[in-house]
């Protein structure tokens, strides 16, 4: 049990900070200091162009995808100089917004699957954030149940035609690479038949169309495939090997977003700092506010150790584990929790969005906005409670209406 | 950076869990909790000989000299088996505030017996209903004795020595108040044993009338000696509730995959399993903010108070809710005498009032982060 820096800890986090000191854009930092939940301002900068810079700045120095082998880009580093450059990159890691897929889970997946000379010419691009990646998965039809996904891959002599649609895809919009998955095999039960690939977004017959979210953002899309063609050589792993390549995505998934990830104490905190209640005190001085902070504040300490927990796990060479998805379990609904109770406290001014009006620039009132994905995207909060009970408790399995059934045979609505 | 039990650490917790697994099943927790004996010698004999007792004492003072980390992941194993024995008043309390107050006297004299458990300690702070706080303390210090009353004290029916917070001053400020060391066994002493909610733990009315004292630490230190241990109390406290919402988590988990309703296992029923889905989400929040605060409590670290308070709520929460809902996944039979639930769910509101109650800890929390905040 040591949290300080070994000797070695040490000199890696001085020369990541002299680094950051010597080449962050620092004219950027009162903006990402503000950056809300669920998109970032930067007074007028393009934040493609910003986070690309830097992406690009870190790349050349060689502090892009620390944990990735050299040859694909990384630098090879260990789990907690990983989290070392994390803490230390702070709020610029707020500029990496629309990375975090491409980096936290389709990059992992084409290097445990793909062919090597993909992922000579590609990691590195993506690692450089000259390429942004999207994940293909949800369809209308399959959603939490992800193997009830309906679009085809045939075989056609050395291609592989592609039908069908997906949707909730983050990011499509802006990227030019892919990992789909898709159906090879409509004659076994449902987890069988699934082959993975990855593609380049503009391959003719994909064709992205926004969807407005709740919030007024357009963060995803649908993407519908008209008989696109892919060589073999684009496959993710074996033919019908679909569902073991996409937990590669998935475990990766659960701890790229999951750990690290802030349960909002800190901005609730400040908040109640300033805020005066009506009896004229401070909200942070009243009991029944504080109670609540306290169960934030150890929700969010919580999550942060359970986090470097996980780190200590990986570096003595362990798999990320489905104890890793309460980090968005926790996370999600207390980020909803807070907002509600921000706005709660800001009384009838509470409802006003305006980020010129409100308090701490309408953090809160985006974030209530946002927040109901965050328990949805990436496994909803049932989901992930039943791979709690399951995976990690050993809990039987829920009963299943589809269990051993070809997929073609499977009831639909 | 290393955030886990060091391979020797997890042997001695092995080792403990063993231990007690023998020792202490929880037939003999319901025979304290039953009968009439107020803990169970035996064990606490045999905790003392093994050297658990004496794990963070140092070897000068007749410890094993070995640390905090050990002497939490024995803490663990106590709160895990349900211990009925004064582990948290005699060495979390008393021994800790001898170490870090006690003159060099009191320290040779008490220390090497706590650790070995020929000498039981209690602490005794309260007074009356509600926190306790510099205004209420009343029971007064003069001339070297203490008159006045403490109830209820934790352990206080079968303790030999007592610290007690005393008012040397008059007035209702905290500079009034010292700390003094206590021998029971004199005749200025009268206990009354209460009932409580965990009758596995005994706790007792202690009544001092010109009983015999001796201060420990400065006069006027009282207070912050006081609070300091309540800290380190907190920290070892939270590793015995951490073990307790662990076991009361497998206890459910158990019946849930054994108890069938509906031609199924109840397990299998999400209510069920998303009831300890959720149980296991606050055990290990409270698990990760508990090997933080034994980290700050193993290098003195600065964080000290926040991460005390900080594992104070977040274990003190997860044990309740464990415990309660245990009794919930077994249906009917939770609620029966013969089912060890209920003794889970009774140690986790005891535990969870003992150093006082969550209101006062969440208040100590805030008012940490602020502090270093502002720093
Ligand atoms: C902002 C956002 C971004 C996203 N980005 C991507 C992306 O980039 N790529 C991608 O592939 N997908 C993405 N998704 C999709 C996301 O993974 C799915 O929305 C999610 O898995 C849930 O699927 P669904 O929407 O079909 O809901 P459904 O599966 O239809 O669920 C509806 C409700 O039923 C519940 N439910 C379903 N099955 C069970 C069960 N077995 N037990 C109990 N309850 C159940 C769910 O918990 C939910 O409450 C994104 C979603 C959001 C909101
Ligand atoms: C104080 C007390 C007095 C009582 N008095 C009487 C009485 O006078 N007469 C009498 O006949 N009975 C009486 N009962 C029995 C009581 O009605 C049952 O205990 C209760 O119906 C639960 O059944 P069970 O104990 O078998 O639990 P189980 O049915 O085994 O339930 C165990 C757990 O599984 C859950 N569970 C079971 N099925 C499902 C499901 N389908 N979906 C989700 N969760 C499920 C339950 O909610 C519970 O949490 C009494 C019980 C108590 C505690």
């Amino acid at each position: 049990m040591n949290f300080d820096d070994t000797p070695h800890e040490a000199a890696f986090r001085a020369e990541a900070r002299a680094w950051i000191d010597a080449n962050a854009p620092k004219h950027l930092l009162p903006h990402l200091e503000k950056a809300g939940f669920g998109g970032i301002e930067l007074g007028g900068l393009d934040p493609m162009k910003e986070a690309k810079a830097w992406q690009k700045k870190k790349y050349d120095a060689g502090w892009a995808c620390l944990h990735w082998p050299k040859e694909y880009g990384g630098r090879g580093a260990s789990p907690i100089e990983r989290v070392i450059w994390n803490q230390e990159e702070g709020p610029y890691a707020a500029l990496s917004g629309s990375f975090i897929i491409g980096h936290g889970m389709c990059g992992p997946t084409v290097m445990d699957w793909g062919p090597e000379e993909a992922k000579r010419e590609l990691l590195p691009r993506l690692a450089a954030g000259e390429d942004i990646w999207c994940q293909l998965f949800s369809e209308p039809a399959g959603g939490s149940d992800l193997a009830g996904l309906r679009t085809k891959a045939e075989r056609d002599g050395d291609d592989w035609v592609i039908n069908g649609q997906k949707i909730w895809t983050s990011g499509a919009h802006y990227s030019q690479w892919g990992i789909l998955i898709t159906r090879t095999d409509p004659d076994v039960p449902k987890h069988k038949g699934l082959t993975m690939f990855f593609l380049r977004m503009d391959t003719p017959g994909v064709r992205i169309v926004p969807i407005k979210q709740a919030n007024g953002q357009s963060g995803f899309n649908e993407v519908y495939f008209d008989n696109v063609r892919l060589p073999d050589s684009q496959r993710l792993g074996g033919v019908g090997e679909g569902w073991k390549v996409s937990l590669t995505t998935l475990m990766n998934e659960r701890l790229s977003i999951g750990s690290g990830m802030s349960a909002g104490f800190p901005d609730i905190f400040e908040f109640c700092k300033e805020l005066e209640l009506a009896d004229g005190t401070l909200a942070i001085n009243d009991r029944g506010v504080r109670s609540k902070l306290a169960e934030w504040a150890c929700r969010q300490s919580g999550l942060k150790y359970t986090g470097m927990r996980a780190i200590s796990a990986l570096s003595r060479g362990e798999n990320p584990g489905p104890e890793n998805s309460i980090g968005k379990l926790v996370a999600g609904s207390s980020l909803q929790e807070i907002a509600m109770f921000a706005l709660d406290l800001q009384g009838q001014a509470g409802a006003v969005s305006d980020p010129k009006l409100a308090a701490m620039a309408a953090k809160f009132q985006a974030q209530l906005l946002r927040s109901p994905a965050t328990r949805v995207e990436g496994g909803t909060d049932e989901i992930l409670r039943n791979i709690i009970g399951e995976r990690v408790l050993g809990l039987p399995d829920d009963m299943r209406a589809d269990k051993g059934i070809a997929f073609n045979k499977i009831p639909t609505a | 950076m290393d955030f886990e039990f060091s391979a020797e650490q997890q042997q001695l917790k092995e080792q403990a869990r063993r231990y007690l697994a023998d020792k202490c099943p929880t037939t003999a927790v319901r025979a304290i909790l039953e009968g009439s004996d107020p803990f169970d010698r035996a064990l606490w004999q045999g905790l003392g000989e093994m050297g658990f007792l004496g794990a963070a004492i140092p070897e000068e003072y007749g410890g094993l000299g070995l640390g905090y980390l050990e002497l939490c992941v024995i803490a663990e194993e106590l709160g895990r088996a349900l211990a009925p024995v004064p582990v948290s008043s005699s060495i979390f309390l008393v021994a800790e505030i001898l170490k870090a107050a006690g003159s060099e006297e009191q320290k040779q004299r008490w220390l090497p017996k706590l650790a070995s458990g020929e000498v039981i300690g209690t602490l005794a702070s309260v007074e009356a209903t509600g926190s306790v706080r510099p205004s209420n303390v009343a029971l007064s210090a003069k001339a070297g004795t203490l008159t006045g009353a403490k109830s209820p004290v934790l352990d206080g029916d079968i303790a030999d020595i007592a610290i007690v917070l005393a008012r040397h001053a008059p007035g209702k400020d905290a500079q009034g108040l010292s700390l003094y060391l206590v021998d029971l066994n004199q005749s200025g002493i009268e206990r009354t044993v209460l009932d409580t909610i965990d009758p596995s733990r005994s706790q007792a009315k202690i009544a001092f009338k010109d009983a015999a004292a001796e201060l420990v630490g400065a006069a006027g230190d009282g207070w912050r000696l006081y609070e300091e241990a309540l800290d380190r109390a907190a920290i070892l406290t939270g590793f015995e509730q951490i073990g307790g919402a662990d076991k009361a988590l497998e206890m459910g988990r158990d019946y849930a995959l054994q108890r069938f309703a509906f031609g199924r296992a109840i397990g299998s029923f999400q209510a069920i399993k998303h009831m300890l889905a959720d149980m296991y989400v606050s055990a290990t929040l409270a698990r990760s903010n508990g090997y933080f605060g034994a980290y700050a409590l193993s290098t003195g670290s600065a964080d000290l108070a926040e991460a005390a308070a900080t594992m104070r709520v977040s274990s003190t929460k997860a044990f309740q809710h464990c415990a309660k809902n245990n009794i919930q996944v077994h249906g009917g039979m939770g609620f029966t005498w013969a089912m060890d639930c209920h003794l889970y769910y009774r140690r986790s509101n005891l535990l969870a009032v003992s150093l006082g109650g969550l209101n006062e800890w969440e208040d100590k929390l805030i008012d940490r982060l602020r502090a270093k905040n502002a720093a």
